[in-house]
């Protein structure tokens, strides 16, 4: 696979910065300006949800993002359109995460060939499992240059955890605690998970995310991984800001140090 | 005489295959955080129930605490009305007044040798939460039921019951604040807790293994129907059998021996709410399309985004957006028939049953109830209906209809 993404992780080994933020959040227009506002913050990443009314792996504060998002009437065909108007100038990889439901009503050919014209390099369907993924799907996300990214977890077995490997591309996103998103666990209580990952010298770099809070705990992970996904604690940073370009820079710089 | 016996290949409604499927419906698509859980569970459900002790443990509890094996009743009343052979399966008659525990007894020797020490479970109506409170009790387990907080308020009396028997009711506030908004705050809890927590899904339902472990445990309700109609009828086979269908795990338990019986008519009965096209309805059937939720693929109401849609029924039970996957592949298939009834002719049937057979039905069970008016029926036709529950849960909802007080 070759893509930004692919790129992006040949060039930069460590400290890699993904930022999570829902599309159509806080605002139907929001999505355009904070992509660009977390680039030019200096994000590495960043994974664009595509808002579900029944997000299970998500605790109350991605939840209620997608809520609101939805109100705010936001689709996929809509996201899309979105990422065409800023396509041109965005550099830093896109990767849209979501739930399979609508993406299967979408239809999944139409999806990833609309996700790969929009300039997505990579897709996150947390409830699609591999077995569907190797019967049906694997070699579509493939034509259409798309990585596709598998999460484990503390619980998932060693064989597992390289079944995933060998599935992903791009990277592998490992989830700090078997727990929906937006958790407050330390991150320094989990760190013989994290050198165990480390330890197994996996193909693909390693993300680590769920609970990341602020700069200790990305720091505690970068120690252990190529970097981290933020998620709740930036949907809570610009949930109630009039100004989400002025949070997103602050937010960027906290957390990167 | 009867027809010679036709049989379709073996368990081919009944069973799903080993991934899951009930033809093109069913699998497990959930996020790697419950993996651990589900496969723990898929690998052992078997096995387990597989085992004598296990087996021994569920017959007497089924006999002695449930009161099975519940009776099989000939309506005589009813079955003068409509020219024909009613025969009613008495599951209202089980402790706590419903199919439901019947899942929950068998869960429940499930979790403890699966070593859990905490049960969560969704409810809508509250006889899920109320049969796995129980359960809970006696076996001195923790236990959580997760309820919208619209059921709450229209199924007070079942809340109650949760809590005397020692559970903790949390209220489900998002979405439509019913049973798949429950689902969900289930199913996040036992992301959350996936060491110590057994989850006891209420219906067939949920990612595989799920189904068919709900469907075995209801299988039960044909085993006996089988048993009791060869001692009425001198057969073992009806000519229709007939259930309500929220999630499906009654008409599930119901339809199970007899699915392979091309002879036997299989009619499963959804809510119609305030009617099909109301856009206050919960005939999933008539308004779904193939989609995923709660962790399988079946039929499923939602919008053309893929987002799932708010149903709507008088019975909470019923008020759900979704059937399970064998349902969607015997509706898919036309091996069942599925019709549908309105809030109004559920209370209307209710009332029915109540005054001719002095059996007052829960709000679920009063759909199925109404179906036979959209049946025709021969004089020698053998009819059973499953009773899943009795009507006290529904008691305000029923004096607060205005055939109670018409009736006054
Ligand atoms: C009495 C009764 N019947 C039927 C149902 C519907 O569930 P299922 O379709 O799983 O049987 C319920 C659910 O709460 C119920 O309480």
């Amino acid at each position: 696979m070759n893509n930004t993404l692919t790129q992006l992780f040949l060039q930069k080994k460590e400290r890699i910065l993904n930022v999570y933020c829902t599309a159509g959040f806080p605002a139907l227009d929001s999505t355009v300006k904070i992509i660009e506002a977390l680039q030019q913050a200096g994000a590495d990443i960043i994974e664009i949800g595509m808002p579900y009314s029944d997000p299970l792996a998500d605790g109350p504060v991605i939840q209620q993002s997608n809520l609101k998002a939805l109100q705010n009437g936001m689709t996929i065909s809509l996201l899309f359109e979105q990422l065409q108007q800023v396509k041109k100038k965005v550099t830093i990889p896109l990767i849209l995460m979501g739930y399979y439901n609508p993406v299967m009503q979408y239809g999944l050919q139409k999806f990833c060939e609309d996700a790969a014209a929009a300039g997505t390099a990579g897709i996150i369907l947390p409830d699609l499992p591999t077995y569907e993924y190797e019967k049906m799907y694997k070699s579509i996300f493939e034509k259409n240059g798309l990585s596709f990214i598998f999460l484990i977890t503390p619980q998932t077995s060693e064989a597992r955890i390289r079944q995933a490997d060998k599935l992903s591309s791009g990277f592998l996103y490992a989830v700090s605690s078997s727990a929906t998103t937006g958790g407050s666990a330390s991150m320094n209580d989990k760190v013989g998970y994290f050198a165990k990952l480390q330890f197994m010298k996996l193909k693909n770099p390693l993300l680590i995310g769920f609970g990341i809070n602020n700069a200790d705990d990305f720091d505690t992970v970068c120690k252990y991984a190529s970097g981290a996904v933020v998620g709740s604690a930036y949907i809570k940073a610009i949930a109630h800001v009039d100004d989400e370009v002025a949070t997103t820079e602050k937010f960027v710089k906290n957390i990167k140090g | 005489m009867r027809k010679p016996l036709k049989k379709y290949k073996h368990h081919q409604f009944s069973s799903p295959d080993k991934y899951g499927y009930y033809g093109e419906f069913g699998g497990a698509f959930i996020p790697e955080m419950l993996h651990a859980n589900v496969e723990n569970l898929r690998k052992n459900y078997l096995k387990i129930a597989g085992t004598k002790k296990f087996k021994t443990a569920f017959n007497k509890l089924l006999k002695d605490f449930v009161g099975r094996p519940t009776p099989l009743f000939y309506a005589e009343n009813l079955s003068r009305e409509f020219g024909t052979n009613i025969y009613l399966k008495r599951e209202d008659l089980c402790h706590t007044g419903a199919h439901k525990i019947n899942n929950t007894v068998g869960q429940i020797l499930i979790a403890e040798a699966l070593g859990k020490k905490r049960i969560i479970a969704e409810t809508g109506a509250g006889q899920h939460g109320v049969a796995t409170a129980t359960v809970c009790a006696l076996k001195g387990l923790e236990c959580i039921v997760y309820m919208g907080e619209k059921d709450i308020e229209r199924q007070a009396p079942n809340v109650a019951r949760m809590k005397m028997l020692g559970a903790k009711v949390v209220p489900a506030r998002s979405g439509s604040k019913t049973l798949k908004d429950a689902t969900n705050e289930a199913i996040r809890d036992w992301i959350n807790n996936s060491e110590d927590t057994h989850y006891i899904i209420g219906s067939v339902v949920g990612p595989h293994p799920y189904p068919d472990m709900v469907a075995r445990f209801q299988s039960v309700i044909s085993k006996e129907i089988k048993k009791q109609l060869k001692k009425q009828t001198g057969s073992e086979l009806p000519t229709h059998v007939i259930a309500c269908v929220g999630g499906g795990s009654n008409a599930a338990g119901t339809f199970y021996h007899f699915a392979e019986d091309k002879n036997v008519q299989l009619i499963a009965v959804e809510a119609a709410g305030c009617g099909v096209d109301s856009g206050m309805s919960a005939a999933t059937t008539q308004l779904g399309s193939v989609g995923v939720l709660h962790g399988s693929k079946s039929l499923l109401m939602q919008t053309a985004d893929g987002q799932v849609t708010e149903p709507h029924s008088i019975s909470a039970g019923l008020d759900y957006p979704g059937i399970g996957p064998m349902h969607a592949n015997l509706y898919k298939t036309k091996r069942a028939t599925f019709l549908n009834i309105t809030d109004y002719e559920a209370l209307d049937a209710a009332f029915h049953l109540s005054k001719t057979e002095g059996i007052i039905p829960a709000l679920e069970t009063a759909h199925a109830f109404a179906a036979l008016h959209k049946l025709t029926f021969k004089k020698e036709d053998v009819v059973v209906i499953n009773l899943s529950g009795r009507g006290d849960k529904d008691l305000s909802t029923y004096m607060k209809s205005a055939q109670f007080l018409n009736n006054e």
